[in-house]
């Protein structure tokens, strides 16, 4: 494997050395494991000792945002046992990782619980803030791409400068990827504007949500984005679906397929 | 008043179908939010206002009962008669006894959330009492006999062609004007014989100073102005969480309220109400109507602090897409969402789910509400009185203890995949399956990626969890 190699002669030296607990959400095992191949790869490239426990499920966050908090408690005592052992949890979801740092609390708050939530990352800022990575010499991109920060990863992680605030701009996933070969950005004219997924909102509120989707699709279409790059695959699974019944031509990648080198 | 939970959802869709009203309410919305953008860009100050006004909102409300009664005190030393509504009924029957008391049958008002709150125009008219709406938009709405669909304009909803219709019915105008000044000259034409022959005005407040005794009341029509001025008899009815306490934090509110309302530097009417002009009486009501209760539960007091400037329904992606209508409330967009309940909780459970809980509304409120937080936690409250729809609950019970048996979970991932790959479309996007109404599936993988990692990486792994049975 390509990994054995940088393990071998880079990463070890260069960045910290954790045990890591690679949790993959429910959507990105059903329907985008490709995103979850990469969050492995990558990491692994970065001379990280990675385990996935396979009897994973999900964080609780479905349960927890219908405001069901009791029915969040199967699924979070078992995230528990799967990953207290870890140094640190990495996921590739904003959303999830908001839900196990701030909302995770339908279980007594024990020792194991609290070392879970205190850390646990989502990949981006694991990336950027932990492992403080400054190069992937593996990935080129040759596209433009609009970058769209979950309300997860921008308004609760904070991995971006939100607009409202008039904050001093700055966005971890935007040093990521600048530092990919051939990459280039169109920005779109409501960056922060939410898409519209929201978890069973995107049922419950389907019209509306449809249509947010769609006017956040065509607006990174319009700037002349060939593809929606994002740290969050339920973000994207919506959009892809909007994008694909309106007919609008605009592809679709989570981060760590673009920073663990994929090509298109 | 009826218990049914209101059906934002259908409603939102309803609006939604209107492709001409749909795109004007987005970008008009989107282009306040935008105004407002700017004026804090200009202020290096700004985070540091919206700090202090919370600090002082929270510090006032904490002291609510002492300010209050500096108020009424110092309010009638101004020759101000004060008088305590605890809800709307006995707001309404205070303000019919003034009116009664001075005989006036037709009153001018300017905006007030509060009367709508009290449904206060209903009551008026029993008692043979004729209201006039002075606001543009407001009146607009009384004359098409909705709510306002927005606390700051109120008609945003409607398109010129709209209120060319509306205006044609009621002042007998031309239809197919499409001239928006044409239009404010016909409300104009109308409105001003009402001004001048009116018994008595109404206003609102938005703010009430406890150390001076006075209230400001901040338009950009004059129609505030108009209303407390001409006739003798000034009305004015407040809500008990308007208060400040001194004069000195009105610099702070008042650059904060129209920025974050309009994206304009200030209101084009600021006035200060310091007592009745010479041979008037001017009257303050404050309203209670639940206000005491909300200042009493913990997660939800804070709501209290809010200045009524709408920017959290302008930057709300699901209110410009859904319309302030579709809440089925006094206060609609983020704000109404977490108050509504309040008043009535079966009947507004719906509205904390009208969110998708981006928190887009918290980072522009000029007094820091935690909105989203606030949505997030009426969630659970809702859940914990029973006020989740039984199906949707249900499936949440199912779902919740599906996810703590990774066995069952995987079989269950297995079928999905299975069926999105082999079911024909018109099984898959039927009524059943919301999602697919407007959007595809997800598509089907060949394998999960928990599958994946057992070929490609388990065996690799020996303390990795003990291997399940393979399908």
């Amino acid at each position: 494997m390509p990994c054995a190699t940088f393990r071998a002669n880079r990463a070890e030296d260069e960045y910290p050395l954790m045990k890591i607990g690679l949790f993959i959400p429910c959507y990105i095992d059903a329907f985008y494991p490709d995103a979850g191949i990469a969050t492995l790869e990558l990491l692994e490239k970065l001379g990280q000792d990675v385990e996935y426990p396979l009897d994973q499920t999900c964080c609780g966050q479905p349960m927890g945002n219908s405001g069901c908090n009791s029915d969040a408690a199967a699924a979070e005592a078992l995230f528990v046992r799967n990953f207290a052992k870890y140094d640190k949890i990495v996921m590739p979801s904003g959303s999830c990782t908001h839900h196990v740092r701030d909302n995770f609390d339908a279980i007594p708050q024990t020792d194991e619980v609290r070392h879970v939530r205190e850390n646990t990352y989502e990949l981006v800022e694991f990336l950027h803030d932990i492992l403080k990575v400054d190069a992937f010499p593996w990935a080129e991109f040759n596209h433009t791409v609009g970058l769209h920060n979950s309300c997860g990863t921008l308004r609760a992680l904070r991995t971006a400068s939100m607009s409202e605030l008039g904050e001093k701009p700055f966005s971890k996933p935007m040093d990521l990827l600048s530092k990919v070969k051939g990459i280039s950005f169109a920005t779109p004219k409501r960056p922060d504007e939410c898409c519209g997924f929201g978890g069973t909102f995107s049922v419950t509120e389907e019209a509306v949500s449809a249509r947010m989707g769609v006017d956040k699709v065509r607006d990174h279409h319009q700037a002349g984005a060939e593809y929606i790059v994002s740290a969050d695959s339920s973000c994207i699974m919506h959009q892809q679906g909007c994008a694909e019944r309106a007919g609008v031509p605009i592809r679709f990648i989570h981060i760590a397929q673009i920073l663990n080198g994929a090509s298109q | 008043m009826s218990d049914k939970p209101v059906n934002h959802a259908r409603a939102a869709e309803h609006f939604i179908e209107d492709a001409p009203h749909l795109q004007f309410h987005d970008e008009r919305l989107w282009d306040m939010r935008q105004k407002r953008d700017a004026q804090m860009h200009i202020l290096p100050e700004w985070q540091e206002l919206r700090e202090e006004a919370s600090r002082i909102k929270e510090h006032t409300l904490s002291r609510l009962p002492e300010y209050l009664e500096q108020f009424e005190t110092n309010a009638k030393k101004n020759g101000i008669h004060v008088h305590w509504a605890r809800d709307g009924a006995e707001h309404n029957r205070i303000v019919g006894e003034i009116l009664k008391a001075h005989n006036a049958r037709n009153l001018i008002k300017s905006k007030s959330m509060v009367t709508e709150e009290c449904d206060m125009r209903p009551y008026l008219a029993k008692q043979g009492v004729t209201v006039t709406e002075t606001d543009l938009g407001e009146r607009i709405q009384q004359l098409d006999d909705q709510l306002p669909s927005h606390i700051v304009v109120p008609a945003v909803h409607k398109l010129t062609a709209d209120v060319a219709k509306i205006f044609a019915k009621d002042y007998h105008t031309d239809p197919d004007i499409r001239d928006p000044h044409l239009l404010a000259e016909a409300q104009r034409q109308a409105a001003r014989p009402v001004i001048l022959h009116a018994d008595a005005g109404m206003t609102g407040g938005n703010f009430v100073v406890a150390e001076t005794g006075t209230f400001v009341v901040c338009t950009n029509e004059g129609n505030a102005d108009l209303s407390a001025t001409v006739p003798n008899l000034h009305i004015a009815t407040i809500g008990i969480e308007r208060l400040v306490p001194r004069m000195a934090d009105m610099g702070v509110f008042i650059r904060l309220l129209s920025r974050s309302a309009l994206g304009s530097p200030i209101t084009q009417y600021t006035t200060h109400f310091r007592g009745p002009q010479k041979g008037g009486e001017m009257h303050v009501v404050l309203v209670d109507n639940g206000r005491s209760a909300r200042l009493g539960m913990e997660d939800f007091w804070t709501s209290l602090k809010c200045i009524r400037c709408g920017a959290c329904m302008n930057t709300c992606p699901v209110y410009r897409r859904s319309g302030g209508l579709s809440y089925g409330a006094v206060y609609s967009g983020p704000i109404g969402a977490i108050i509504d309940p309040t008043f009535n909780e079966r009947k507004y459970s719906t509205l904390p789910y009208a969110s998708t809980l981006n928190g887009s509304c918290t980072n522009v409120c000029p007094v820091k509400i935690n909105i989203h937080e606030q949505l997030y936690k009426w969630r659970r409250v809702l859940v914990q009185h029973h006020e989740m729809p039984f199906v949707k609950r249900e499936i949440m019970h199912m779902a919740g203890k599906l996810m703590g048996q990774p066995k069952m979970y995987r079989a269950a991932i297995k079928a999905t995949e299975v069926s999105l790959s082999t079911m024909p479309r018109f099984v898959l996007y039927n009524w059943l399956n919301p999602w697919g109404k407007h959007r595809e599936n997800p598509h089907p993988v060949k394998q999960t990626f928990n599958d994946w990692y057992r070929k490609n990486r388990e065996t690799a792994k020996p303390a990795a969890a003990a291997p399940e049975t393979k399908k």
